[in-house]
């Protein structure tokens, strides 16, 4: 079986990526998306990043739209065209599936996979971002300075948490044939 | 606005930030505003500028004069609110185009199209030409930042307060900017001019004369400025829009010429005219009222606009291509997880007593308006702040004997409750209230307040004393209860509301994102259990039923307030050994 590793070719930095957010309030989706955004700004990109305040504490649901790219308008994914969705939560990942693009990655099967979890559960925003940066443009020292820019405690763990979902994902890009 | 891959300090700035970065670069002096999603992290992120006098105040209209005083004394000021936040500073506001400014002062308005958190969807571009004031209206954190600089310049070369409008998609958006450093403002010198500044109606008539003049000097610049861009493409199709749709154009129109507005108010008339001939179709493209539309149509230009039925709502990005063809809007039912009462919540207590007697309880803005949602259900009417007390006495003079209650929380109590408390007194009226005081401003994120004694920095002030004000103002009775005892308080509650009193309660408990401290969850009986689902009336997310009726509680969601428990009356909820 041919084994193709994430190529990030010139193409793939001068069109727009679009990452998807989702989960419950408590889960860490705005400071997962909060990183994705400072790591993409980290790399040079221009970055616009949308999310709903306030409902998160109260249970209710928790979007955030991460873009980035040479030059973003909208602040918003449109249906049907997040390259990934990176969710804490099955049903709502479900509930969203629809702004995933076509041969976009949805990030559902890895929270039911232990190849993809932390051992502890608190790190999973942390650890699905490792995967993230496998599979996504972004060069690994942009997400370092964003992970110690943006956690101020548990940054060990963290850090450990993203490099096991690095791993993990560049595994998953070897299978899948990468970007 | 290209962000470039060189050396300039960027940081990921939402709106409000970026307007509260541009302002303190501008040489901000004093800002002063309320709570009110979206504009609260303004004065939240100003707070973190030692070199800006930044406060909480009691409320938008106080906010507003406390900010618009020292722009007259000399010194660059903000005020930042919600869209109904200015309605409550609207009396301040309209006089305030005639007596004009002396250094800086801009009003941060923002919108909320789609209801994130508001009573209603108004535009607050309708105050522009009411008042009489420009209006600028940022599409972006980046412009924010910028437009916001601007704001100041023109407010000072034109001596006119300027109305600086977003919405929650761009407050609460983020994008990459380029900062700077600040530029302190020297204090203009403050001169005694009584005709300027005292509206008598000899002086407010010559003022409403340079109003008018200074409308048209607003509306040259309206034509001049950069705020106002020709976008020059295709000459098949061109948008004039302002605000967010203009990002959702480019992105599905990426050929079409634009005439982005943003300097709305006065309009640039000839600039609009320039750009209809230049495009062969011409659309407008706005949020929520048709306000653009029909100045553009008002010119004599023929221009197509979205169908009526856009006015509600938030338009997105998907909307943008309906839109062009002239297609009604489809309402799509929402899946979204409702949000509810934080597991342990105070209210909850006062709830579930309220409930029990079958009051009818006029309600107020708060965490605690959730009640109205069911299964809970115990909160019938929530106009605006402080409307609690007021629509409870306006119930009781045509139901004198109806088991009415006005509840409200502490933040709201001191913002516009303690006049309706006084017009209860003074006007003899017998009820109830409930005063929910949960020691923070919760539903807005945690803010402080005056009957926390805390100020916006934290710092330590006077305590305002609810009960001692509340007395003061001649109720007859004033108890202040712990919630959590709950049999006491369903006494106190049926006692007061027999009495011919006018009585208030004072339930008081921390909200429990205060006070995070968690006990054991209660024991449960699966054998004493009659499946009743009195507890599931609660609405409390900790406890989830079971596909048999049952109980299953979720551990990690339990904060152990034990509110099921004394409301099972089974005994199957205990508290644990």
């Amino acid at each position: 079986m041919m084994k193709k590793k994430s190529s990030f070719t010139s193409l793939s930095v001068n069109r727009i990526w679009n990452v998807f957010f989702c989960g419950t309030g408590g889960q860490g989706v705005l400071t997962a998306a909060e990183i994705c955004a400072v790591a993409a700004m980290n790399a040079g990109y221009h970055v616009k990043k949308s999310e709903v305040h306030g409902m998160a504490q109260r249970g209710g649901s928790v979007e955030s739209h991460v873009r980035f790219g040479p030059r973003i308008f909208s602040p918003l994914i449109k249906p049907g065209t997040a390259d990934f969705i990176v969710c804490f939560h099955e049903g709502e990942g479900n509930r969203l599936a629809a702004y995933l693009r076509k041969g976009g990655t949805t990030f559902v099967p890895f929270l039911k996979d232990p190849a993809f979890l932390p051992q502890d559960r608190r790190f999973l925003n942390t650890a699905f971002l490792g995967i993230l940066s496998a599979l996504a443009p972004i060069a690994e020292e942009s997400w370092l300075a964003a992970l110690s820019q943006q956690l101020k405690r548990s940054l060990v763990e963290n850090q450990a948490a993203f490099a096991l979902g690095r791993k993990a994902g560049f595994a998953y890009a070897g299978r899948t044939g990468g970007r | 606005m290209e962000n470039k891959r060189i050396s300039s300090v960027q940081e990921l700035l939402s709106g409000d930030e970026a307007v509260a970065r541009g302002a303190w670069e501008a040489g901000l002096r004093v800002a002063c505003a309320y709570p009110g999603t979206p504009s609260t992290e303004i004065l939240e992120t100003l707070a973190g500028f030692k070199d800006v006098d930044a406060q909480w105040s009691v409320n938008e209209k106080v906010a507003f004069e406390v900010a618009l005083g020292s722009a007259i004394a000399g010194g660059r000021s903000l005020y930042a609110s919600k869209h109904v936040g200015l309605n409550v500073a609207m009396d301040p506001l309209m006089t305030a185009s005639y007596t004009g400014v002396n250094a800086g002062f801009v009003a941060v308005v923002c919108d909320d199209p789609g209801l994130a958190s508001s009573q209603n969807e108004q535009d607050t571009r309708w105050v522009g030409p009411y008042a009489k004031l420009p209006v600028l209206e940022p599409a972006s954190p980046a412009e924010a930042y910028l437009f916001i600089k601007e704001a100041f310049a023109i407010s000072e070369r034109f001596d006119t307060p300027v109305l600086f409008r977003m919405t929650t998609r761009v407050a609460h958006s983020k994008e990459n900017v380029a900062v700077g450093a600040r530029q302190d403002s020297a204090l203009k010198p403050f001169a005694v001019n009584i005709p300027k500044y005292v509206m008598v109606p000899r002086n407010a008539y010559q003022k409403h004369m340079v109003i008018e003049k200074r409308l048209l000097a607003l509306a040259a610049l309206s034509e001049t400025t950069p705020l106002n861009k020709i976008e020059k493409g295709s000459a098949k199709l061109g948008f004039i829009t302002s605000g967010i749709p203009y990002q959702y154009l480019k992105e599905a129109y990426p050929d079409a010429s634009f005439l982005k507005l943003g300097f709305t108010y006065p309009y640039c008339d000839k600039k609009i005219a320039r750009f209809a001939h230049m495009v062969r179709e011409l659309v407008v493209v706005e949020e929520l009222d048709p306000i653009i539309q029909e100045h553009v149509r008002s010119l004599g230009i023929k221009a197509r606009a979205k169908h009526p039925t856009f006015r509600i709502g938030e338009l997105l990005p998907e909307h943008m291509a309906q839109i062009y063809k002239g297609a009604k809007k489809k309402e799509l039912p929402s899946t979204a997880r409702k949000p509810v009462l934080c597991p342990g919540c105070p209210h909850r207590f006062v709830f579930s007593v309220l409930k029990r007697n079958k009051a009818i309880v006029a309600g107020d803005i708060g965490c605690y308006t959730l009640a109205a949602t069911p299964p809970l259900s115990t909160l019938h009417t929530c106009l605006c702040m402080g409307s609690s007390i007021t629509i409870h006495e306006g119930f009781r003079r045509i139901m004198p004997n109806g088991k009415i209650v006005g509840v409200l929380g502490d933040s709201t109590f001191v913002h516009s409750g303690i006049t309706g408390l006084i017009n209860a007194v003074y006007n003899r009226m017998k009820g109830l209230i409930i005063i929910l005081d949960n020691s923070t401003t919760a539903m807005t994120g945690g803010q402080n307040n005056p009957a926390m004694g805390r100020t916006i920095r934290n710092e330590p002030t006077k305590q305002l004393s609810i009960e001692a004000v509340c007395t003061a103002c001649g109720a007859d009775n004033v108890d202040v209860i712990d919630p959590k005892n709950l049999s006491q308080l369903d006494a106190l509650v049926k006692q007061r509301l027999a009495a011919d009193a006018l009585s208030v309660i004072v339930a008081r408990r921390p909200c429990k994102l205060v006070d995070r401290n968690r006990l054991p969850m209660p024991d449960y009986d699966r054998i004493k259990c009659k499946t009743c689902g009195l507890c599931f009336n609660l609405d409390c997310p900790a406890l989830v039923k079971t596909e048999d009726g049952h109980v299953d509680i979720n551990a990690a969601l339990c904060a152990g307030c034990y509110l099921c428990v004394d409301t099972c009356p089974s005994d199957a909820l205990k508290r644990p050994a």
